[in-house]
């Protein structure tokens, strides 16, 4: 049996794809979830997502307040303004959420990542590493006589602008944490 | 003072202290300590189902006829398992259940132990929430908390997990007034929004109200408080397959069930009005039908207690979030301050224009021969029932279309239907459910025999605790809907869609004990309808109707509200296009 050709970018259709959408443009959103920390939270949250055709871009998820047994989840998606209307309410829905915040609406926020890159190299490539590296502000974490781990924070862009100067260089592996997001401000 | 007990005799206690006299279940090897708690006290009336399917749906039935929340106790495992269907069903309909299931013991769990699964794995996105207890000193917060979850904010199912080692330790109970939850759901909606729709109200020349499950699972206030809002506007008023009974069958402002089966009246006035008023319905696919040709002039209102419904697939002008029972109150409030005003004269145009409408007389049908229409046998049932308190269960098909077109409903919580999910099996074990919790009342599931059969087992059960449910299987040897489908967009192919080797259902009540009555000649009907009706028992009765029949009128998918096909003399051929095909 041959296994069936999946075209690049295809998703899957139903019948309720025939449903108008309010507007078509897809918007980036980073949404702040605050959850109990009990366990089977994140499952509902990524079933939702998985159950009802959602993107995730971007899933990050620590406890936040260990005495009140609180963790915050960070998810990256994309959707029509309708659709990130419904995963903010489909998410307030849950019983072990406390507060769902969308930080792309609510006011300015800040966003960073932070990742670790492997790169592989001797000469003139590992020269360029590192002198690209400092450029970045990436931090050397281990170094041996052919590699360097880097570490490095900012914002999704800003790494992805780093891979993709390290790639001729000896990219060997990236390791990234997902958005971490806060709004501006005093007000929480 | 804490008290101290046995896991297992926390959930019988903490069952007594929320009021339940009932629970469905099914006893097994995970579930043996609550078994033996049970056996050993006398407030609780524990119903021996024959599955655990059955369990789940009799205790959707016993919610939705009493307004109390069901409780289902299955062991683990395959007793989990087969809870699923019913644990969708009530999430779908919005039906307060709490199962609780046992689990292997904590120190097991992950072992491919005996009898275990991911009970909370799966019934995770089946649930409205669930619980793996793990300490015994937790459990009984739990159960009162699940309580609570479960009839609170948009109602839903609850399941509770609980490991045998958890069941025979010993732990301090915790009373419902000791417990603390954050989930407390908005009831209240926007004052400035219901000010909105006040006003709206005032202007609106051609208004409806599209009333939904919401107004039952609100209580009998909100049914209350809607046809008060009835009476003071003279709006038109139709319900979904959810809301019957909401607002009276006798009603002189009500249009019927509208959506796929509804009637031709109330499809168009939504159609064609310039406001409508959704009260506790959430633009369901079958109701709406094309969305972009949906009721495409008009002002939405839309109360809900769900946000999530708000806004889903319909764009709505006015949302209101809150309790119907809640937003209903003070809607009448500010409209009666406001001076009670509408738009006297252009509400009056609006019913000339729908009582022309009703002349089409859309359920319309002939009774001739001496084969039996499943209408006319819809017709009989209700004329010879209507003086009764009468609760009804339906399977799910045509025949459950039929019942909610030719049935009458005066009351919420007399009508019992599985919605949203579609459940066939559903309506037998539900009218068990229904008469532990109306032990003196009329209890009929009209059935189909094909839906019938799926859950059969629970004849049983009905002859164990002596339930006379009445069993009205309108009997086409057809899955009728299926076969309806197939006639009209698969070229009269009918692939699997008739039942063979039926079982003689007049044997098959004997053979448990029950009644079983056989009707074939409309000559015959009023009589063994009569005869089912005065019989003290579960009775089984087989009414053999036309084969052919198909259920209109109809919205054909892919199709907006004013392209209905009629009954008699409907144009069928080519009725839905390729597009709309896809659609279920």
């Amino acid at each position: 049996m041959s296994p069936l050709k999946i075209k690049k970018g295809a998703t899957s259709h139903s019948a309720y794809d025939l449903r108008p959408t309010f507007s078509d443009k897809e918007e980036r959103h980073t949404l702040a979830v605050l959850v109990e920390n009990e366990p089977g939270v994140l499952s509902r949250v990524i079933g939702l997502f998985a159950g009802r055709g959602y993107n995730i871009d971007s899933l990050t998820v620590a406890e936040v307040d260990h005495l009140g047994h609180r963790s915050r989840i960070t998810i990256v998606t994309t959707g029509t303004p309708q659709t990130i209307v419904q995963i903010k309410a489909q998410l307030g829905r849950f019983v072990d959420v406390h507060k769902v915040n969308d930080l792309t609406v609510e006011g300015p926020s800040v966003e960073r990542e932070l990742a670790l890159f492997k790169v592989h190299g001797t000469g003139e490539h590992r020269i360029e590493a590192i002198r690209l590296a400092d450029i970045f502000r990436a931090n050397v974490v281990d170094s041996t006589l052919e590699s360097f781990v880097f570490e490095i924070t900012g914002t999704s862009e800003k790494i992805d602008a780093f891979a993709e100067l390290m790639q001729p260089l000896g990219l060997k592996e990236i390791a990234r944490t997902g958005v971490a997001a806060l709004s501006r401000g005093s007000v929480a | 003072m804490t008290k101290t007990m046995t896991g297992a005799k926390m959930v019988v206690q903490a069952l007594i202290d929320q009021g339940v006299d009932t629970v469905f279940g099914y006893p097994g090897g995970a579930v043996l300590p609550i078994y033996d708690e049970i056996f050993q006290q006398n407030s609780i009336k524990h119903v021996l189902v024959r599955h655990e399917q059955g369990a789940v749906h009799a205790a959707e039935g016993y919610a939705r006829s009493t307004g109390k929340p069901g409780v289902a106790l299955v062991t683990s495992g395959p007793g989990a398992t087969n809870a699923v269907t019913g644990l969708t069903d009530a999430l779908m309909d919005s039906i307060p259940i709490i199962v609780l299931t046992g689990q292997v013991p904590t120190f097991m769990i992950g072992s491919d132990a005996f009898q275990e699964c991911d009970t909370v794995g799966i019934t995770r996105p089946c649930t409205k929430h669930n619980w793996l207890v793990k300490e015994t000193d937790k459990l009984s917060a739990i159960m009162h908390e699940a309580f609570h979850i479960a009839t609170s904010g948009r109602p839903g199912p609850v399941v509770i997990d609980i490991p045998k080692d958890v069941q025979f330790a010993t732990g301090k109970y915790t009373e419902a007034r000791q417990v603390e939850t954050h989930y407390n759901p908005q009831v209240k909606g926007d004052m400035e929004m219901i000010t909105e729709l006040a006003e709206a109200m005032e202007k609106a020349k051609r208004p409806v109200f599209y009333t939904g499950g919401g107004v039952i699972n609100s209580g009998p206030a909100a049914s209350q408080l809607l046809r008060e809002l009835v009476a003071e506007t003279g709006f038109p008023i139709t319900s979904t397959l959810m809301g019957l009974g909401c607002y009276p069958a006798s009603g002189e402002n009500w249009l019927g069930m509208l959506g796929m089966h509804g009637l031709y009246e109330a499809n168009m006035a939504m159609h064609d009005c310039d406001l409508m008023i959704n009260i506790g319905a959430r633009f369901d696919d079958r109701i709406t039908g094309r969305l972009d040709a949906f009721s495409p002039g008009s002002t939405k209102a839309h109360i809900d207690i769900d946000a999530s419904s708000i806004n889903k697939v319909i764009k709505v002008d006015i949302p209101i979030l809150g309790d119907v029972a809640h937003v209903l109150e003070d809607l009448l409030n500010v409209w009666k301050s406001r001076g009670r005003k509408t738009n006297k004269e252009a509400v009056q145009k609006w019913w000339h224009q729908i009582n022309e409408w009703r002349k089409i007389d859309c359920l319309k049908y002939t009774q001739k021969g001496k084969v039996i229409k499943p209408q006319y046998a819809l017709s009989r049932l209700q004329e010879l029932t209507k003086n009764h308190d009468r609760y009804i269960c339906t399977e799910v098909g045509q025949h459950q279309m039929w019942a909610a077109q030719y049935l009458d409903f005066e009351d919420p919580n007399r009508w019992m239907t599985s919605g949203g999910l579609g459940t066939m099996g559903y309506g037998f074990p539900a009218s068990i459910g229904v008469q532990m919790g109306n032990p003196d009342a009329l209890v009929i599931n009209v059935a189909g025999e094909a839906s019938w059969l799926m859950n059969m087992q629970e004849l049983g059960t009905a002859m164990q605790y002596k339930l006379p449910v009445k069993q009205f299987i309108l009997n086409n040897e057809r899955l009728g809907m299926v076969r309806q489908w197939q006639e009209l967009l698969h070229g009269e192919r009918y692939s699997s869609s008739w039942s063979e080797s039926l079982p003689d259902f007049v044997k098959l009540a004997e053979a448990f004990g029950a009644k079983g009555i056989l009707c074939s000649d409309p000559d015959d009907l009023d009589d063994a309808i009569m005869e089912m009706l005065n019989h003290d028992g579960p009775v089984l009765f087989d009414c053999l109707v036309e084969k052919h029949e198909n259920c209109f009128p109809m919205i054909p998918s892919g199709k907006p509200h004013n392209e209905m096909l009629l009954g008699e003399g409907a144009d069928t051929a080519n009725a839905i296009k390729s597009d709309g095909a896809v659609m279920v």
